[in-house]
């Protein structure tokens, strides 16, 4: 099992209730931990409309995560 | 300074124009964007802006490094805002000083085009009827 370090922004924010947790998970890649959270929080958003950021640098949805690892999920952004 | 500031408090845009005001430079090219009173036709108050803030930084620091490389410009800066903006205020403000207007205007136009498609900030909507939205993604 990996403790993976969330951090939530936006519309998942407010889906999840929260800005941040240590979750204990076997997902092994980023994907499958979006699909966990899915699962846990109904997030809207569909992957193939987001990005998402391991250790604070935009990374490929099946990178094997880590113990340890800091995970944001990246809803479609909107500044300007 | 860093090219590309995340800023949770109004910046003094004149600072900002003082890094690009540089002697090699014949101009320099501005685009500053507000907060709107208006968005889809509903009437908006304010605007509040969240970001990944270590994200966003390397994010936009890459954008303006890209414009450095792509156009023949001599400096580039660039600001964005979080935390809440009432109407009229200033969300993003962009510069940049080349020797010639042609590069300035199109290093102008690639860093915000970028920053709107790539870096890691988000609007919340606030309009007068007191309801919140998210804005779900760029319509233009």
């Amino acid at each position: 099992m990996l403790n993976i370090d969330l951090q939530y922004f936006a519309q998942l924010q407010d889906a999840a209730g929260r800005a941040h947790e240590i979750r204990t998970t076997s997902a092994p890649t980023a994907a499958d931990l979006y699909d966990e959270l899915r699962d846990v929080y109904s997030f809207a958003l569909e992957p193939a409309c987001m990005r998402v950021a391991i250790n604070a640098a935009f990374s490929p949805w099946e990178q094997p995560l880590r113990d340890g690892d800091h995970v944001v999920f990246i809803p479609p952004v909107t500044g300007g | 300074m860093s090219d590309f500031i995340v800023a949770d408090a109004p910046v003094d845009i004149t600072t900002l124009r003082r890094e690009i005001l540089v002697p090699e430079a014949g101009g320099f090219c501005a685009f500053e964007g507000w907060v709107r009173q208006t968005n889809d036709g509903r009437a908006v108050t304010g605007i509040d802006y969240s970001a990944f803030v270590p994200l966003a930084r390397t994010e936009g620091q890459a954008i303006v490094q890209e414009a450095k490389q792509r156009f023949a410009i001599c400096h580039a800066t660039a600001m964005h805002r979080t935390g809440y903006l009432s109407v009229g205020e200033t969300a993003v403000w962009i510069g940049v000083a080349a020797a010639h207007r042609d590069a300035a205007f199109s290093a102008c136009r690639y860093i915000i085009d970028e920053i709107k498609q790539r870096v890691p900030i988000w609007k919340k909507e606030h309009y007068a009827t007191g309801v919140t939205e998210w804005v779900p993604c760029h319509t233009r």
